[in-house]
């Protein structure tokens, strides 16, 4: 089709999703997070500035993360330079750079690593891409490995699944380990180290947060749906991102998982020690800032003696509560068994809507024409339910039981192919914003895709970061802020309440509607 | 003379391969593996994930989800390199085994798709700008190496014929340490210096993906986390205890 008058010929908002970019060598050299300063290095038990040997330092580094990891070591020797994940990177195929393709990114490391730690890159670096760590090849790591937000697509089309999230979070870890660190994620840990959350909301404020909310529903319903703080005795710790406690859409998602918490008539509670899923130690790749902020759930669940761990809605922290908590924190065996450890808001929703135990009224969504964004960490790092893929159908079932016009992205972008939002992996912040705005580029298209054919209104997302991302960049593809939603705002709206204004109106209406025979 | 040089060469060739790969396969297995990491969505049994592997080796299903046409020749080459290597048992092993018998007359046509496979394979590299983009020096010469044995074995069998009894007891000699002469036609010398460097380059090169795809931590761990706990290395496992 034409490009409509007075469009702009570089619009990139339209076009094929997966749409291959011309190669534009160094276009994105020039995009590197903020550093982190000292103190927040120091936080983290990092050096505050780049150290004198850091070369030495690096190296020797790069040889502990090698000895300490099959994956990073067997994906350092394997790749075989097939090309097949040169195309499958989002930020590839929103900038062109092709140092952005996934292989390009690893051998950013691997030629280092083949410099020193392997016979033929030492005695023979000009035949098998070996080279020195230079003061460019650092620079170029810091730049680059900063443009990975860990999705691990590319991981699904390698034939030897070498997944760059392994590379850009070894990278990072050397260069924290020489005082390189990136202030977005190092500033964060510091904040969950010092306060509990990521936002550094502390306790007072988040009472008053929660207070306000239970006020707003019962407004809305007429029942007392509380939001408990810090409630020794619980049956359920209940452990979500603080983006939740503080802006659009994450809250309206909060006030979704309290109204079915309250239906499902548990004791639940919230925890202002560990006031926060996220662990942003898994994006920086260190081990140690990973297991501490872990830690913390764990030692929330035993003070407050709680029997089961549910998780909201986010993305990598459901990766490391599923994947690694266990691991890290473990063994969780003071949980009870006959629930899963841990277990996703998705799934408990949709075993009370298996069971017949939530009332919706879905006419409530009829405003609203839906698509859902599979989350990278989610779709391809973890599991919801029992079987392989639950991570894509119960979210979906969840949706279609509570709304009446779903419609799924184009194929190739959603399930295990998803395409990140942009913002994953610790690159969620302002002067990366050139970066999240290319890297959205193939959701955008998808978007717009089912926009024109299906009248697509909203996108539902089960990531706190999917959902800050999406707030910024679709206003840059021509869409509505708002646009994205939670799905338990979904559920939020559609959910009737047990002897709520909504029960009252919904059975007067049958009643009125019923035969009088 | 060119029997004792081609003896020494293939005693040395063979050390070297078997030693080197058996260097990293034992690397790759004592490296631990800190966290589950499967990419998902994967099998929740053990035996599941070692069919998803055997899927790998056997039918590159990721590549097939990627890319066809390096699918198709990257997959063709190596069905037709096993094929070849099959039919080579014939100068291993006496008495022939009926399956080695049995693909015999298959082996040419499988030496061309490989020789075929391996151009395409070098164009793609040549034509697609990304792949060129990221191809080095001996990702070239790679191609090149397995293609120049793949032609002078196909000069042995349809240009150069050489003595194949005669090679057949040299190779018979080396496994029984009975030498005997190799004959001294110039493409078989060159077909089996080749081989010869082929195996020597094998454990230090990319080749290590040959054992390396049953190794990756992605495609050869079950997701199974919250059924069966993935224990932490010592070093994690030192820290929870403090904290």
């Amino acid at each position: 089709m034409a490009a409509a008058p007075g469009a702009k010929s570089s619009d990139r908002s339209r076009g094929d999703p997966l749409e291959l970019p011309a190669l534009a060598c160094g276009a994105m050299s020039n995009s590197k997070p903020y550093p982190a300063n000292a103190a927040m290095q120091t936080a983290l038990g990092f050096p505050g500035e780049l150290v004198e040997n850091w070369h030495d330092k690096a190296i020797a580094r790069l040889g502990e993360l090698v000895n300490g990891s099959r994956a990073l070591r067997v994906y350092l020797d394997s790749c075989v330079k097939c090309g097949a994940c040169t195309d499958k990177c989002h930020y590839f195929l929103g900038t062109g750079d092709p140092k952005n393709m996934p292989v390009a990114r690893q051998d950013l490391l691997r030629k280092v690593y083949r410099r020193h730690f392997t016979w033929a890159g030492k005695v023979l670096p000009w035949l098998v891409g070996a080279g020195d760590l230079t003061e460019e090849t650092l620079a170029d790591w810091y730049s680059y490995f900063h443009q990975c937000s860990q999705c691990r697509r590319c991981s699904v089309f390698c034939p030897y699944g070498i997944d760059t999230a392994e590379f850009s979070m070894a990278a990072r870890d050397i260069m924290d380990t020489i005082g390189m660190g990136q202030k977005y994620c190092n500033e964060i840990i510091g904040k969950v180290f010092k306060i509990g959350n990521n936002l550094g909301l502390p306790t007072k404020a988040l009472k008053a947060t929660l207070k306000g909310l239970e006020d707003e529903i019962e407004e809305d319903t007429g029942v007392a749906v509380e939001l408990p703080l810090d409630r020794e005795g619980a049956d359920i710790l209940f452990v979500t991102p603080s983006a939740d406690f503080f802006a659009s859409p994450h809250m309206e998602g909060l006030i979704g998982y309290a109204k079915v918490l309250h239906e499902a008539g548990v004791k639940w509670t919230l925890s202002s020690y560990a006031s926060e899923a996220a662990n942003f130690g898994m994006f920086i790749g260190s081990h140690e800032n990973m297991q501490k902020v872990a830690l913390r759930i764990r030692k929330a669940a035993e003070d407050l003696g709680v029997k089961r761990l549910v998780f909201g809605e986010c993305g990598h922290a459901w990766r490391v509560a599923y994947s690694f908590l266990d691991t890290l924190a473990g063994p969780l065996d003071f949980l009870d068994p006959n629930y899963p450890i841990p277990q996703h808001i998705c799934e408990f929703t949709w075993d009370l809507i298996e069971k017949g135990k939530l009332r919706f009224d879905k006419s409530k969504n009829d405003h609203i024409r839906l698509t859902f964004h599979d989350s990278c960490n989610v779709a391809r790092a973890s599991r919801m339910g029992s079987k392989p893929g639950g991570q894509f159908e119960i979210p979906r079932a969840v949706l279609r039981a509570v709304c009446n016009h779903y419609f799924d992205m184009a194929p190739d972008t959603i399930r295990e192919s998803t395409v990140c939002c942009g913002g994953g992996g610790g690159l969620l912040t302002d002067e990366l914003m050139d970066l999240r705005t290319k890297g959205a580029q193939p959701r955008m298209r998808a978007l717009r895709e089912v926009a024109e054919e299906h009248g697509v209104t909203h996108m539902a997302a089960i990531c706190a970061i999917c959902k800050a991302q999406f707030s910024k960049v679709l206003p840059k593809y021509g869409f509505d802020m708002e646009a994205i939603v939670s799905a338990h705002q979904m559920v939020s709206n559609a959910i009737v309440l047990t002897g709520s204004k909504q029960a009252e109106e919904l059975d007067a209406k049958a009643g009125a509607a019923a035969p009088t025979s | 003379m060119a029997t004792i040089v081609y003896a020494a060469l293939f005693y040395f060739a063979a050390a070297v391969l078997v030693g080197g790969l058996a260097f990293h396969v034992w690397r790759y297995a004592t490296t631990p593996a800190p966290l589950r990491i499967p990419t998902t969505p994967a099998p929740t049994t053990r035996a599941g994930a070692a069919l998803r592997v055997a899927r790998e080796v056997v039918l590159f299903q990721s590549l097939f989800k990627s890319n066809k046409w390096i699918w198709l020749f990257g997959w063709a080459f190596h069905v037709a390199l096993a094929v070849v290597l099959l039919r080579h048992l014939r100068y291993f092993l006496q008495p022939v085994p009926a399956a080695v018998a049995f693909v015999q007359p298959y082996g040419a046509l499988a030496g061309m798709a490989m020789v075929g496979a391996l151009a395409a394979l070098a164009a793609r590299r040549l034509v697609v700008e990304r792949v060129r983009y990221i191809s080095g020096p001996s990702d070239y010469l790679m191609l090149a190496l397995i293609g120049a044995i793949g032609l002078s074995g196909l000069a042995l069998k349809f240009v150069a014929r050489t003595d194949i009894v005669a090679l057949k007891a040299f190779v018979l000699g080396l496994i029984y340490f009975d030498w005997r002469p190799l004959p001294t036609d110039p493409a078989l010398l060159v077909h089996l210096a080749l081989v010869a460097a082929l195996m020597i380059v094998f454990p230090f090169s990319k080749l290590l993906h040959a054992p390396g795809v049953f190794f990756s931590p992605s495609r050869n761990l079950a997701d199974n986390s919250r059924e069966r706990r993935h224990a932490p290395p010592a070093r994690l496992e030192a820290l929870a205890r403090k904290a």
